[in-house]
């Protein structure tokens, strides 16, 4: 097999919290490792508050790493000159509307990137660059001049997703890339992501809560419960058999958008809700909400073991 | 002459702002009866919520009804006063909304909050309010009611928030509940949680939900019929069987295919191509005809009538009367 791209290793990302006068750790993400290979799409997924995000924004070094290394084509990324890694790897925001400045017009925001690490050797080349950039992501030449708040979302994430690849990266974190737009826009933006992946070979680390929207664009899915990962397999697989029962429980709660299917399936309705990452369960952080839970769960945390195929799951039970 | 529990009449809502009119919502019609659960469902700006605050009448100051009837067991609400309005909210209709913290008062109590609610709709007082509403929050599933009452908002989470919101809705057991996005902001597993406590609730206690959504897999999952609304107008209307295997309208045929489902996992989605309409510069014919790829002339100028397709199914799309009138040829 091929190196991979990205390479997670025991990754934790944690932030002091104060309340009165002791400080105590928020464990947003607790020793995270997978790896995302060279043009792939590795989904990551989970309810709010999980660490999703966090993980996306420790990787671009956005936040320091408590512990942990994060490799990028073999070499340490907090070795890395900053300046010089930014251009490997970018961003894509959830929110259009905060992540766009409202002062600059679409050419300058996706010319900052292109400006910031000398792209470009003169004027003509780097219009010539924007425009480029602005047809990959179907935006008409004539927007160039325009600010962010004249279009609407979707226009909007195209913007920010020409930002993201002005500098030719090898990899995107996308961060809830689509959750803001509406239903009729959001298949636009996801197969313009699968043409660019095509075309420019970029990987992405494909971050949201919809589980059918990141199983219709990935390879593999990520499953990540309170700053764990508890699962890890190809799309179809983790679709299909599940093993973790939060997996499990996760699955069978997304409305499918057919009536015969959704009616005629199990809900495992899980109880209660998700434990504060600043008190959580010892052992397994599911447990508290887990049908299979033993007395081993409350003792230890179990880590991920393979069950072949590169199907990963942390679990004492199944 | 309607024995329909709810009648929507032909309903025109405006918005009147600094930039002109805006006509949210542009002749709907449609019945609700005992025990259904009716699902609304529409894209942002399709007028799907005005439509449910117009029948309890809180709409935003610049917005006003400006045509249609609103019959609720035959009587016409439209125009009652502010006083018969909200006997009618609570004691007959409630509406929960999608932010449950929004929606909650942070600086009192849960228990001060329902009892509120219990003491204006019902003529029960003191400790009698008191028992309802640990009671009401026992019916939405809450643990530890008695604790629960003397917390604030800030103390919950979203899920029990959601919770506590539809508990006061149910507090003088109404005929109607709207739930205006009930589930958008709560994450996959509370969101299940939550739309099996509506479920269960409409079973116990046979009252008619409108669930207004932008969400298909919820609609799929929890409703009889469904409305389909683009531009403040009802495009479509059936059964949820008819709907998602049956699509007559160009909109539902492209919003059915631009979301990712089970059975087109591995091919690409179909997306609708264009922009949402402005509201404030809607097209003279069909509202959908700048995004339809099959638009035909008449389409432009028009507006479509809505026709049925079969006794469980009404759709407004021109292409409908084409073909209807293609079939007659060939048969004849």
């Amino acid at each position: 097999m091929s190196e991979p791209l990205v390479e997670v290793k025991n990754l934790k990302q944690y932030f002091p919290v104060r309340s009165g006068m002791k400080t105590q750790m928020l464990k947003a993400v607790d020793d995270v490792s997978f790896t995302v290979g060279q043009g792939e799409t590795l989904g990551l997924v989970g309810e709010s508050g999980c660490g999703k995000t966090t993980v996306g924004r420790t990787l671009l070094r956005l936040y320091e790493p408590t512990a942990g290394e994060v490799r990028f084509d073999g070499e340490l990324v907090t070795d890395k000159n900053i300046h010089a890694m930014r251009k490997q790897m970018q961003m894509v925001f959830q929110d259009p509307y905060s992540s766009l400045d409202p002062r600059m017009t679409v050419e300058d925001i996706i010319g900052e990137p292109l400006d910031v690490h000398h792209l470009c050797s003169g004027r003509k080349e780097r219009r010539e660059k924007i425009l480029e950039l602005m047809s990959y992501v179907g935006l008409n030449a004539e927007h160039a001049r325009r600010y962010a708040h004249e279009f609407s979302g979707g226009q909007r994430q195209r913007i920010g997703i020409a930002r993201a690849l002005a500098v030719n990266p090898k990899f995107i974190v996308c961060d809830e890339p689509v959750s803001a737009l509406d239903v009729s826009i959001q298949a636009q933006v996801i197969n313009m992501f699968e043409e660019l992946q095509e075309k420019l070979g970029v990987a992405y680390l494909f971050i949201a809560h919809d589980l059918l929207v990141v199983h219709h664009i990935s390879r593999r899915i990520a499953v990540m419960y309170l700053g764990k990962i508890v699962e890890i397999a190809d799309a179809d697989e983790l679709n299909e058999h599940p093993i973790h029962p939060y997996t499990e429980s996760l699955l069978s709660a997304v409305p499918i958008p057919d009536p015969e299917i959704t009616r005629a399936r199990q809900r495992i309705i899980l109880e209660g809700d998700v434990p504060s990452p600043l008190n959580m369960p010892s052992g397994c952080a599911f447990r508290t909400r887990c049908r299979y839970a033993t007395e081993q769960c409350t003792r230890e945390c179990p880590a991920l073991s393979n069950r072949g195929g590169g199907h990963q799951v942390a679990c004492w039970n199944r | 002459m309607s024995d329909h529990l709810l009648s929507v009449q032909n309903l025109h809502t405006s918005f009147f702002t600094d930039a002109g009119e805006v006509q949210a919502v542009n002749g709907v019609n449609f019945d609700l009866d005992r025990g259904e659960i009716l699902g609304i469902v529409g894209e942002s700006g399709s007028g799907k919520s005005v439509t449910a605050y117009s029948i309890m009448q809180i709409l935003a100051e610049t917005g006003r009804i400006v045509d249609g009837k609103i019959l609720y067991n035959g009587e016409d609400l439209t125009g009652w006063s502010e006083k018969q309005m909200q006997a009618f909210r609570g004691k007959c209709c409630s509406i929960i909304f999608q932010d449950p913290m929004t929606s909650l008062n942070p600086v009192f109590t849960i228990g001060s909050q329902m009892k509120e609610a219990v003491v204006l709709h019902t003529d029960k007082r003191g400790s009698d309010a008191d028992a309802r509403v640990v009671e009401l929050l026992e019916l939405v599933g809450i643990n530890e009611p008695r604790k629960r009452v003397k917390q604030y908002p800030f103390e919950l989470s979203g899920g029990m928030r959601q919770r506590v919101m539809i508990a006061m809705a149910l507090a003088c057991e109404p005929d109607i509940l709207i739930a205006d996005e009930p589930t958008t902001a709560l994450d996959v597993t509370i969101q299940a949680q939550i739309l099996e406590l509506i479920q269960g609730l409409q079973k116990k206690l046979g009252m008619a939900v409108i669930l207004v959504t932008h969400d298909l897999g919820v609609i799929a999952d929890m409703c009889d019929n469904i409305v389909v609304m683009y531009g403040g107008r009802i495009c479509e209307r059936g059964t949820a069987h008819e709907i998602f295997y049956n699509p007559r309208h160009e909109y539902t045929k492209g919003l059915l295919r631009s979301i990712p489902n089970v059975n087109n996992m591995k091919k690409k989605l179909i997306p609708i191509s264009g922009t949402p309409i402005n509201m404030l510069n809607m097209p003279k014919g069909c509202a959908f005809c700048a995004r339809c790829d099959s638009a035909m002339k008449i389409c432009l100028t028009e507006v479509p009538e809505e026709l049925w397709i079969n006794e469980n199914h009404k759709a407004a799309c021109w292409l409908n009367i084409r073909d209807a009138f293609r079939g007659k040829e060939e048969a004849e």
